[in-house]
């Protein structure tokens, strides 16, 4: 693999440690309450988690810039809650309620609000890459220091728009960070079904461009090169792709019993759980203990309960406003 | 006094003087630099530079999708596909990404597509279509297509300031075969049909290189005295129904003529409309002329053969006038 040379972006403040703990914790427990709404009948549509993969979502979120955007897929929950997403406002979006960030438009985990620097995906992957590499490029040509992160599953990376995005990226120099989630599984199929190469970070040499990879499962790790990728494209030395290792431990969505992944390759995954990842680092770097353990998953789960309640509560949005929605006046 | 120009000439003027006079205004696409394949963006690069006028790999979804996103940060972009046949290659910026933002997000996305559309010089059936239709079914896209020259440069420049996703239908077979004023208003309304000749006994509804085929009809009907009246649509959607029902609603007998098919299209849409709100003022069913609904062949008869013409319409309204 051709490897970028690491910027050393510094030791993180125990502020950053404390944070990304929180946040890690908030989307299992969002998410773990929504898995059973989903299961109990009480939540529309379908429902989609990231369990496993936390941290690179929260990761990546923790080094953007106030101007970066981001292009969040279904299992980056992390970057819309770093970008001011409550809990609230995610069970409404969840539920279908009003008050939520998509008013009932749009629901699963496709949300996105541009103020928030988070553009709505479509479920066409990968091709959000080019839309956030679109956003950046404009701040960027107008002076301004921001970039774009793009992220896409290794299935997506086999989508012609990828390819096609990181040539132009390329060619225009865009401060485009693909942050390409690694975790194994495109819906059912294997990654050995649909990638061609054991690393996906040396496509990025065949683009002339520069690449990372590393723990996608280690949420201080992720925000170091993801943090580094940014810095390199918002310096104007050109786009980015950073491969992190990961795992979807739970099926594509919660309708899917996973049948087809192998209990050893679980149970070798769940030895390397993010929160479980991060609290080594936390008992290192904070002097973690079991009481503050306890005390932050008690105000999670407050939190999440609040929220909750807040959403089953909510009106849902009136239907009359739908075909004013249409045009932009 | 402005000058005449072409209608390919119009849109490049258009695209000046918008350059010219906003900022935000981007320029993209495949040749773009060197003039682009049909000559409507000579010049622009070198007054504006590379980074306004931005020449592009054959990567439409890439570039489509940056536009869009170039869109959402309050940019303008403009950006040409080479013949509207390969807009299918940048389909999802469009119709998903671009096209339902608005409704899902409360984003505007302001940004133009323009595409060559339409036959008649043995382009094939990749350099032939008028896909308006694909378009016209996804909610959130304003489709346009001007027939004169001075539309061409009114419409894109209201499509430019317009705050939503426009595609905007040029004509090859107009580029530089019509003339007329240039004209370029970016407040000018990006709605609307206009009446091309008055008449009492049959309206023909048309838009595009078709509305020529019809005006002409118009003349030689009129010499067997069938007075009709010519509607140009010139935006699609938002579709000025209201015009064409005043019309029919006098006349009582309607021909909807384009190049496009008419199955499943703007002539199926408005007969179903016309057929439902003024079933009292018909005097004849509705009548609708287009192109035969197969591929678009390649050699000339056969083309010929496939496209509406004058022929057909005149044919057609004197069947509406005589049932």
């Amino acid at each position: 693999v051709v490897q970028t040379p690491v910027t050393d972006v510094g030791a993180p403040a125990s502020s950053v440690v404390r944070e990304s703990g929180y946040w890690l914790h908030l989307i299992r427990a969002i998410e773990t309450a929504g898995r059973r709404l989903y299961l109990q009948g009480r939540l529309p549509g379908s429902f989609y988690d990231g369990r496993g993969q936390e941290a690179t979502s929260v990761g990546a979120a923790l080094a953007m810039a106030p101007r970066d955007v981001a292009c969040p897929l279904i299992r980056d929950m992390g970057v819309h809650l770093v970008r001011g997403v409550t809990c609230a406002e995610m069970f409404r979006h969840y539920l279908g309620k009003a008050g939520g960030p998509m008013e009932g438009r749009d629901g699963n985990i496709h949300l996105g609000a541009f103020d928030r620097g988070t553009i709505p995906m479509i479920s066409h992957l990968p091709e959000m890459l080019p839309v956030g590499m679109g956003v950046a490029l404009s701040r960027s040509r107008r002076g301004e220091a921001a970039a774009a992160i793009g992220f896409c599953g290794d299935g997506a990376s086999a989508g012609g728009v990828f390819h096609e995005t990181l040539n132009l990226a390329a060619l225009w120099q865009a401060p485009l960070v693909v942050v390409v989630e690694r975790n194994g599984y495109a819906y059912m199929t294997p990654e050995s079904k649909y990638l061609a190469v054991p690393e996906l970070a040396t496509r990025a040499a065949g683009y002339g461009i520069a690449s990372w990879s590393g723990d996608g499962n280690d949420v201080l790790e992720v925000r170091s090169l993801v943090g580094a990728a940014l810095e390199h494209a918002r310096s104007g030395a050109g786009p980015a792709l950073v491969e992190l290792f990961t795992f979807r431990m739970h099926g594509h969505g919660a309708h899917d019993d996973q049948h087809y992944v192998p209990a050893d390759q679980l149970e070798s995954w769940e030895e390397k759980d993010p929160l479980v990842c991060w609290r080594a680092h936390a008992e290192r770097m904070l002097g973690w203990t079991t009481a503050d353990q306890e005390e932050l998953e008690a105000r999670i789960e407050q939190e999440v309960r609040a929220g909750l309640d807040d959403a089953l509560a909510a009106p849902y949005p009136p239907a009359e406003g739908l075909a004013a929605s249409v045009f932009a006046a | 006094m402005s000058d005449v120009v072409t209608y390919v000439e119009a849109i490049r003027l258009a695209l000046q003087t918008a350059l010219g006079e906003d900022e935000r205004v981007l320029v993209l696409g495949e040749d773009v630099g060197a003039g682009g394949a049909f000559r409507a963006t000579r010049g622009l690069q070198e007054e504006f530079g590379e980074l306004r006028v931005i020449d592009t790999p054959i990567s439409e979804a890439a570039f489509t999708g940056a536009a869009v996103g170039m869109a959402l940060d309050g940019m303008r972009p403009v950006v040409e596909f080479q013949f509207s046949d390969f807009l299918t290659s940048g389909l999802n910026a469009i119709v998903n990404t671009a096209a339902k933002m608005h409704f899902r997000s409360g984003t505007p996305v302001p940004i133009v597509i323009r595409a060559p559309a339409a036959g008649g010089f043995s382009g094939g059936p990749f350099h032939s279509q008028n896909p308006e239709a694909w378009f016209l079914r996804t909610p959130g896209l304003k489709v346009v297509c001007p027939a004169t020259a001075e539309d061409a440069g009114i419409l894109l420049g209201a499509a430019i300031a317009d705050p939503n996703p426009v595609l905007f239908f040029e004509q090859k077979s107009l580029y530089t075969r019509i003339k007329g004023e240039f004209r370029y208003d970016s407040s000018a309304p990006l709605a609307g049909a206009v009446t091309r000749r008055s008449g009492d006994d049959v309206t023909l509804v048309s838009y595009g290189a078709t509305l020529h085929l019809a005006l002409d009809a118009a003349t030689e009907l009129a010499l067997e005295g069938i007075d009709c009246e010519v509607i140009d649509l010139r935006v699609l959607c938002p579709l000025d129904f209201e015009s064409v029902a005043a019309s029919v609603a006098k006349t009582g007998r309607c021909l909807i003529a384009h190049e496009d098919y008419p199955e499943y299209g703007v002539a199926a849409e408005l007969a179903a409309r016309l057929a439902g709100e003024l079933f009292a003022d018909l005097d004849a069913p509705i009548a609708r002329v287009g192109a035969h609904f197969w591929p678009i062949p390649f050699s000339p008869p056969l083309e010929q053969a496939t496209l509406p013409d004058r022929d057909r319409i005149i044919e057609e309204v004197r069947a509406l006038a005589q049932f």
